[in-house]
């Protein structure tokens, strides 16, 4: 075994081809179709939830912490954009950096950079909030704790509408609760066209730019000091502490890292969707995106990003698109799209007969994997 | 003792209404090798986990190189300058045998999170002597360089145990905790071990204590002997007087006995 583990068995300057290869793929893409259209959108929401499922895997697939209540760091980041680009709060009047049209809007509005590093920040506060608890807890407890977690900020966002902020003025909340808060401001960016509903170029360009950055984050940490804690600290924490590894800080480090990148992605979907309401944000939207890094392959940057893609795509795309109408066809009176979960669930299921380390897996997981599969056999055979 | 690298004093461990450990006071001089002994279940192990953190003393004071270190975290324990070995070995099992000692470095490195990410200049110089220590120190424990990238499970069993030593020795510790270190060798690698230890001691100045059950290994090394029997420390003393000590027997025999 001469490769470095973690890496493919390619050479660096073919990885590396084909990496800029489909960067330059991903960059045009947007030009083979027109300005709005489904294809584009489809490609942008999915980019996004790259994002976060290269956060989610910053949490689970290195440092082994299953958190079921990511859905929290979405709705944090996308509540940051409805507090701070929209209208929510009339009677605040302050702009930053905004363009001519939005100036004139009541309420407040921030540049979208400006959010976006605020939102990261909100979350990785955030983070390290839910990571406290779980701090003394294992495996499944740590699971149970987050899921929790994720539930609050939903009933949070749910039952803001009843929390009145005094110091803003007027009769300010501190969400809209189910009637959500919108419209959103556009994203406003120099250089770029309008980002408008007619136009998702600028939108897509967006969304691949925060996942190419999330990506050299994601694959900086890895190779890094604080990527070997991770892995040290997902095998063997007692080992881990015992070689110097600080397990409180390490751990929340994870936790605060995988946060910021679903704030981020929160923060662009909050201004996407031009939404921001308490249904955006259910439990099943944390199983979606730990569906997507499982699927890929926990722990692989690559497999996360095919993974998101392939489970975002096949939710916007294939289900109501292409085979919404199959149940029909062959006589039954349900549409696809009604049991999209139950399809998730049964890829899941497939994938963890077929090949459970994932679509493109990480090297550790695959040898970790295969060699409790020889261990099993060499029990059948011999019992 | 006045120039004890490590003095424990009156420590004990009270698992419920077990005593595990009962009141030891024991130190450690410098440049010492050291061992304790006593039958299975005589609380050494948990002596060991006290001493590097892993347990907090129910009652009693732990002072390492002058500083008191009682109340410290595992991790914290191991920049002071403790490092460990364990029983039933607990490498990085998915990590090559590089990285599982570049990991024991980790107190030794300063790259933060933004550095990281940055990968300022400093920080891959850091990365890169790290990553030569590791292989050096791999070199020195004596696993081949064709074994170096290979994942720690696929290693065999002698060269996982002398991976775990490197992974101990990378945190560059004043005091080498090996607990069993010699478990399933035969005596061929026990005596290789034992030259190892002595050269370790001679060349580096480190001190080591030992729990070990292989009696030639422990006579031939230690310069000094405590004996542990129900979490109490029964006799201590250089190898020919532990040897002849009455309780120490009894305690040995008895347990010959009843098996």
């Amino acid at each position: 075994m001469k490769s470095r583990i973690g890496r493919p068995a390619i050479p660096p300057w073919a990885n590396r081809a084909l990496a800029a290869a489909v960067i330059a793929v991903a960059i045009i893409f947007p030009f083979f179709f027109t300005e709005a259209a489904g294809w584009v959108d489809d490609m942008t929401l999915a980019l996004a939830y790259v994002v976060m499922g290269l956060g989610l895997n910053v949490v689970v697939g290195y440092a082994g912490l299953l958190d079921l209540g990511y859905v929290a760091f979405f709705a944090i980041g996308a509540l940051a954009t409805g507090w701070f680009m929209s209208g929510f709060f009339a009677d605040a009047n302050v702009h930053v950096l905004v363009g001519e049209f939005t100036k004139n809007l009541p309420g407040i509005h921030f540049n979208f950079l400006i959010v976006l590093v605020f939102a990261g920040a909100l979350c990785a506060v955030a983070g390290i909030i839910i990571g406290l608890p779980t701090l003394r807890l294992r495996g499944d407890y740590i699971a149970i704790v987050t899921l929790a977690f994720g539930e609050i900020i939903r009933v949070f966002v749910i039952q803001g509408d009843e929390i009145n902020l005094p110091f803003v003025g007027g009769d300010a909340h501190l969400t809209a609760g189910r009637q959500g808060i919108n419209p959103i401001d556009k994203i406003d960016l120099p250089f770029i066209d309008q980002f408008t509903s007619l136009n998702l170029r600028p939108w897509y360009w967006t969304a691949l730019a925060l996942v190419l950055l999330v990506l050299f984050v994601n694959i900086r940490l890895r190779d890094s000091r604080l990527g070997r804690a991770w892995i040290a600290l997902r095998e063997d924490e007692v080992a881990a502490a015992s070689m110097g590894v600080p397990l409180v800080k390490t751990k929340l480090m994870a936790y605060a890292v995988g946060a910021t990148f679903g704030g981020v992605s929160g923060a662009f979907l909050g201004s996407y969707l031009n939404t921001v309401n308490a249904d955006q944000f259910q439990f099943g939207f944390s199983i979606f995106i730990l569906a997507m890094i499982i699927l890929g392959g926990l722990g692989s940057v690559w497999g996360v990003v095919v993974g998101s893609l392939a489970l975002s795509l096949i939710n916007t795309r294939l289900i109501p698109d292409v085979l919404n109408d199959v149940p029909s066809k062959i006589g039954l009176d349900f549409n696809l799209v009604d049991v999209n979960y139950g399809i998730f669930g049964f890829l899941l299921v497939l994938m963890m007969i077929l090949r459970p380390e994932g679509l493109i897996p990480e090297r550790r997981r695959q040898i970790e994997l295969h060699e409790d599969v020889d261990e099993s056999l060499v029990e059948v055979t011999h019992a | 003792m006045s120039d004890a690298i490590l003095q424990a004093d009156r420590m004990s461990k009270i698992f419920g209404g077990l005593v595990a450990v009962n009141d030891v006071t024991f130190d450690i001089p410098r440049r010492s090798i050291i061992s304790i002994i006593g039958p299975n279940g005589a609380g050494k192990t948990t002596f060991f986990n006290m001493l590097t953190g892993l347990y907090k003393p129910s009652t009693g004071r732990l002072t390492f190189d002058g500083a008191d270190i009682t109340r410290r975290r595992p991790d914290q324990i191991t920049k002071a300058g403790v490092a460990r070995t364990f029983q039933n070995i607990r490498l990085f099992s998915t990590m090559t045998a590089v990285e599982n000692v570049m990991v024991g470095e980790h107190s030794r490195m300063r790259a933060g999170i933004v550095g990281s990410i940055l990968r300022m200049p400093w920080v891959r110089s850091e990365e890169k002597n790290v990553e030569a220590k590791a292989r050096e120190m791999l070199d020195f424990v004596g696993v081949r360089k064709s074994q170096h990238d290979a994942l720690a499970t696929n290693l065999s069993y002698g060269d996982q145990r002398r991976v775990e030593i490197a992974r101990a020795l990378a945190s560059d510790p004043k005091l080498l905790l090996l607990d069993e270190p010699t478990a399933g060798m035969n005596p061929n690698e026990s005596a290789r071990l034992t030259d190892f230890m002595i050269r370790l001691r001679d060349e580096t100045g480190l001190t080591i204590l030992l729990i070990e059950h292989d009696m030639k290994v422990v006579m031939g090394v230690s310069e000094r002997i405590t004996v542990f029997d129900h979490g109490e420390k029964i006799a201590e003393g250089d190898p020919a007087s532990v040897r002849a000590n009455p309780r120490v027997i009894e305690a040995y025999l008895g347990k010959q006995e009843a098996a």
